[in-house]
C-alpha cells in the first residue's frame, strides 16, 4: 500500500471505503491487458457501490480480456483534505495506481449535481479538465448515465458521451479504442470513428450557433457525425449479461443487498417524469431469469436481503410468480424480500402482507399533486379513493405511519391544489381513526414537498420552473393549511432545485459556470454539507450568464433545444401532445390499455414493446 | 452444532474493516461458503458470533479468535476452513477451526509487533531512548473515558517490550501487553510518548497482533 495512504487512513472516517480489496473485485495483471480503464463515480463510495448500472458495467467491461476496469469514487471531505495535504492523486481501488496512468476515464453521471465532482475527480487525477486541452489520444475521458441525455453543460470536458444502456456500446467503444491505441491513431481520428458507434455522441463534432437572445440557433454536425444520436438499448434483457457476482463491499453502503432488475421503461407516462420517458421502450425479464439470477447472486454474495428494482414494481406482469419463486428460496433462509415502488392498490397490499420480515412501520406514497385535477394534468394515475382504500387496509393491518410525497410548482398548479394536500392528510388521519387496530400507538403522517424541476425529454421539457421565492410562498401556504397535530410537514429547499433546473436544460456555455464553481471550491454539490447557492450565483454572474434565464424560463415550442441532437426514442410530437393534454387536464391511458405510439418501440426492430 | 472457534488473520487492506463491518463480512462469507450461522432469537435476530478481543481499525492481526455456532448439525471442519477461505475478502484468512476447550476470560496477554517510523531522526538514538522510556516505573497519561478524562498508568500493562533499529528510518518493536483486565490498546504506546516524551514520539506507528497467551504465558487457543 502507498506509504502516504497508510498514514492518512487512520485519520479519516470509514477508511475501508478507500482501500478496495472487497470480495468479488476484479484483479488483472496490468502487464497483460491493453487498456486500463478507471470507472469513476462522482459521488461517495457508499452511493456508487449501491448503483446497479455501475455493478453491471464493471463486470461487462471487465469481460473484455484486454481491458482492466477498476473503480474510483469521490473522497469525502476529510479524505479529500488529507489527500491534498499529502499531494496524493486520485487512485483506483483495485490496483491503488493513480488515475493519470489510465488509458480511459469513464464517468457514470446519474444526476446533474454531480457535474462539479466530475471536474474535481479529473483535477485530482491530474488530467486537464477540458477536452481541448487533452491533445493526445489517451486518456480518453467519457461519460454515460441518465444525466447525459442532456450532457451539454459537460460538453467542454468530455471527449464523448455514451447515450443509453452501456452493456454492448461500452465494449464496442473500448474495442475501437484498443485498435486506435495499437495503431497510434490521433485523438481526432478516434473520435471521428467513435461517432459512428450507435449511441456515441462526440460533442466536439457539433457546432452550436446562438441567436441574439441567447437561445440555440442551430446544431451542425461536422466530420460525418450523425445529425441525431440515437440512444442505445439492450433489446433482449433475458439474454443480456447480468453479473450475479457483484462486489460485496466490506463496509456498509446505502443499498447493501441483492438487486433484481425486473424491467426497464415504464408503462405509466407521468408527464413530469424523465425516467419514464428516457428508459423506453419497455423490456421485461422473464420471471425464470430473475429467479435464477436472484438466487445465484444471493449465493455469490451472502447478502440477506433482496430488493426488486424497476420504475413501478406493481406493473411487472409476473410479480406473483416471481415473488413465489424467490420466497421459496428466501423464506427458509431468512432472506428478506423488499418491494419498493409499489402502487397504492389492493393487490400490492396483499402482496406486502404475504412477505415475511416486512416491518410494519412505514408506507410511502408518491402522490405528487394535491388535487385530482392536477394529478390528471400530470398524468399521475392515483386517485384519492385508491389511496384511502389502501391506507384503510394498511391501518387495519397494523401499519401506523404514512408518508406522502408531493411536488410544488407543477404546471397548472393553483393555490387550491396546494390546500388539497392538507385536505388529503386530514382524510388519511380520518381513515386511521376509522380503521386502526390499535389506536394507542398513535399515527404519524408526513408530507414532504420538493420543487418541480422540468427535465429534458419529458413532456414538460418546455415548462418554466417556479422561482424559489414562489416555491417558499407555496410552502408557507401549505404549512398554514395543515392543522392536524399528527401531520408533519418537511420541505426540501428550492436552491438545489433551481441549479438542477438550470443544468438539466442547460447548453454547453454552462461549462464555464461549472468550472468557475469548481475553482471556487465546489464539489459534492449533491450534498447539502457542501452545496453553496451563493457559489453558484457568483459563478453565473462571473460568466455573464443569467441563472433565472436557464432555470425558470419557459422554452418556446419553436426553439432549438440544446439537447436536440439526442434522440431517446420518444417522438417530439408525442411530448407536445402530452403537454397539451396536461393543459386540458386530460389523462392518457397507460401503455397497456392503449399504445400511445410514442415511437420508442421502433428501437426494438420488430420485437414487441412490453412483452 | 456445538460452539466452534476460528483463528484467523486480518492483514493488508482488510485492517481497515471495522469490527462492526467485520461481523457482516463474516456472516456473508459463511453464507457464501454454504453454511449458516446460528442467529439470536427475538425481534431483530443477529448472527451469534463473538470475537474474543475486538481489533481497532488500522491494527493488523495474525491471531484473531472468533466463536460461532452453525445451524447445520454435521459440518466437516477441515473443508469449512477451505470453503471460507475461498470466499473471504482480500486480507482475511482462516488458519484453523476447532472446538474450543477454554473460555475467552482466560485470555490475559497479547504478543504484538510494531513499527515506529521516524522521518528525520536517527533510529539508533531513538531505539536507546525508547528502551529507557519504557523501563520507567510508571507511565501515567491522560485517557479519554466514558466519563470525561481519567489518568491511567500503562506501565503495568506492558509485560515486556524491546526495540530494534531497522533500515529506512524505522524502529521495530516486540512487546507483550495486557489483553484484558485491563486492555491496553497498542496505540497508547505512541500516545504516551507524545504526552510525556514528544522528542522520541514516532511520526507514524502501526501494530500487528501476533499471539494470545493466558495468565501463565501459555499460548491461548
Amino acid at each position: 500500500m502507498d506509504k502516504r495512504l497508510e498514514r492518512i487512513l487512520p485519520r479519516v472516517q470509514k477508511p475501508a471505503r478507500y482501500t478496495g480489496g472487497e470480495y468479488n473485485q476484479i484483479i488483472k495483471n496490468k502487464d497483460e491487458v491493453e487498456l486500463r480503464l478507471a470507472f469513476c463515480f462522482p459521488d461517495t463510495y457508499e452511493i456508487g457501490m449501491s448503483n446497479l448500472g455501475m455493478k453491471i458495467l464493471y463486470k461487462t467491461m471487465n469481460s473484455l480480456p484486454f481491458v482492466w476496469c477498476e473503480r474510483a469514487f469521490a473522497p469525502w471531505g476529510d479524505m479529500y483534505e488529507e489527500m491534498k495535504k499529502a499531494d496524493m492523486p486520485l487512485y483506483a481501488l483495485e490496483s491503488g495506481d493513480s488515475l493519470d496512468k489510465f488509458d480511459a476515464l469513464a464517468f457514470s453521471i446519474g444526476y446533474e449535481m454531480a457535474y462539479t465532482t466530475v471536474l474535481d475527480m479529473l483535477a485530482m487525477a491530474g488530467v486537464p479538465l477540458r477536452s481541448a486541452d487533452r491533445h493526445d489520444l489517451l486518456p480518453i475521458v467519457f461519460a454515460g448515465g441518465s444525466a447525459c441525455v442532456n450532457g451539454e453543460p459537460m460538453a467542454p470536458f468530455m471527449d464523448l458521451f455514451v447515450i443509453g444502456e452501456g452493456e454492448e456500446m461500452n465494449n464496442e467503444l473500448l474495442t475501437l479504442l484498443r485498435r486506435a491505441k495499437a495503431e497510434g491513431w490521433s485523438k481526432k481520428q478516434f473520435l471521428r470513428e467513435a461517432a459512428h458507434i450507435g449511441g456515441v455522441y462526440v460533442p466536439g463534432l457539433y457546432e452550436i450557433d446562438y441567436n441574439p437572445d441567447g437561445t440555440v440557433k442551430s446544431i451542425t454536425p461536422t466530420d460525418g457525425a450523425p445529425e441525431k444520436v440515437q440512444k442505445r438499448i439492450v433489446e433482449d434483457l433475458d439474454a443480456a449479461p447480468y453479473p450475479t457476482d457483484p462486489i460485496v463491499p466490506s463496509t456498509e453502503v446505502v443499498q447493501d443487498k441483492v438487486d433484481i432488475e425486473l424491467f426497464r421503461g415504464c408503462v405509466r407516462g407521468c408527464r413530469f417524469c424523465q425516467a419514464g420517458h428516457i428508459y423506453r421502450p419497455i423490456r421485461a425479464k422473464k420471471p425464470e431469469t430473475l429467479i435464477r439470477q436472484g438466487i445465484e447472486t444471493l449465493q455469490n454474495t451472502g447478502y440477506e436481503d433482496v430488493t426488486l428494482l424497476s420504475l413501478s414494481t406493481s406493473d411487472y406482469r409476473h410479480l406473483t410468480a416471481l415473488c413465489d419463486g424467490l420466497l421459496e428460496y428466501c423464506e427458509p433462509r431468512s432472506i428478506g424480500l423488499a418491494l419498493p415502488s409499489l402502487r397504492a392498490d389492493n393487490f400490492s397490499m396483499e402482496l406486502m402482507e404475504r412477505l415475511q420480515r416486512v416491518r410494519k412501520t412505514g408506507l410511502t406514497f408518491a402522490v405528487e399533486g394535491g388535487s385530482q385535477r392536477l394529478r390528471d394534468a400530470i398524468n399521475k394515475n392515483v386517485t384519492e379513493e385508491e389511496l384511502l382504500h389502501t391506507c384503510a387496509i394498511a391501518f387495519a393491518g397494523g401499519w401506523n405511519s404514512v408518508k406522502l410525497y408531493y411536488m410544488l410548482g407543477l404546471p397548472t398548479e393553483t393555490d387550491d391544489d396546494i390546500r388539497g394536500i392538507a385536505d388529503m392528510a386530514d382524510q388519511v388521519l380520518h381513515c386511521w381513526r376509522e380503521n386502526a387496530k390499535n389506536k394507542n400507538r398513535g399515527v404519524r403522517i408526513t408530507i414532504s414537498t420538493s420543487c418541480f424541476i422540468p427535465k429534458p425529454h419529458s413532456p414538460f421539457q418546455w415548462e418554466a420552473q417556479i422561482s424559489k421565492e414562489e416555491y417558499l410562498r407555496r410552502v408557507n401556504l401549505l404549512r398554514t393549511s395543515i392543522t392536524a397535530r399528527n401531520v408533519t410537514y418537511n420541505w426540501h429547499d428550492a436552491e438545489t432545485s433551481v441549479i438542477e433546473s438550470a443544468l438539466s436544460r442547460g447548453d454547453r456555455r454552462l461549462g464555464d459556470v461549472l468550472e468557475a464553481v469548481w475553482r471556487a471550491g465546489g464539489r459534492l454539490d449533491a450534498w447539502s454539507d457542501y452545496f453553496s447557492f451563493e457559489r453558484w450565483e457568483n459563478a453565473f454572474a462571473s460568466c455573464g450568464l443569467d441563472l433565472a434565464w436557464y432555470a425558470s424560463r419557459e422554452r418556446g415550442l419553436d426553439e432549438v433545444l440544446p439537447w436536440d441532437m439526442i434522440d431517446v426514442g420518444v417522438r417530439r410530437a408525442h411530448l407536445v401532445r402530452e403537454r397539451e393534454r396536461c393543459y386540458a387536464s386530460e389523462l392518457s391511458p397507460d401503455c397497456r390499455k392503449q399504445c400511445s405510439a410514442c415511437g420508442a418501440a421502433k428501437m426494438l426492430h420488430g420485437r414487441k414493446c412490453d412483452e | 452444532m456445538n460452539k466452534l472457534r476460528m483463528r484467523f488473520s486480518k492483514t493488508g487492506r482488510a485492517i481497515y474493516i471495522s469490527h462492526l463491518d467485520l461481523m457482516a463480512t463474516m456472516q456473508r462469507a459463511f453464507s457464501r461458503a454454504g453454511n449458516r450461522l446460528k442467529y439470536s432469537e427475538g425481534f431483530n435476530p443477529r448472527p451469534q458470533i463473538s470475537i474474543a478481543l475486538p481489533l481497532s481499525v488500522g491494527c493488523a492481526s495474525v491471531c484473531e479468535l472468533m466463536d460461532f455456532q452453525l445451524l447445520e448439525e454435521q459440518v466437516d471442519i477441515t473443508s469449512l476452513k477451505d470453503r471460507l477461505n475461498a470466499t473471504m475478502p482480500e486480507g482475511i484468512e482462516v488458519q484453523e477451526i476447532y472446538e474450543p476447550t477454554r473460555k475467552n476470560a482466560e485470555l490475559k496477554w497479547l504478543a504484538i509487533e510494531g513499527v515506529f517510523e521516524y522521518d528525520d531522526r536517527s533510529v539508533d538514538i531513538m531505539c536507546n531512548q525508547l528502551a529507557a522510556f519504557f523501563s520507567r516505573e510508571s507511565i501515567v497519561i491522560e485517557k479519554k473515558t466514558k466519563r470525561g478524562f481519567g489518568e491511567v498508568d500503562v506501565r503495568p500493562s506492558i509485560r515486556e517490550i524491546s526495540f530494534f533499529a531497522r533500515a529506512g528510518g524505522a524502529v521495530a518493536l516486540a512487546a507483550t501487553i495486557s489483553a484484558q483486565n485491563p486492555t491496553l490498546n497498542p496505540d497508547l504506546l505512541p500516545a504516551s510518548l507524545r504526552a510525556l516524551c514528544p522528542e522520541i514520539a514516532p511520526d507514524f506507528a502501526k501494530f500487528t497482533r501476533i499471539e494470545p497467551y493466558d495468565a501463565e504465558m501459555k499460548v491461548f487457543r
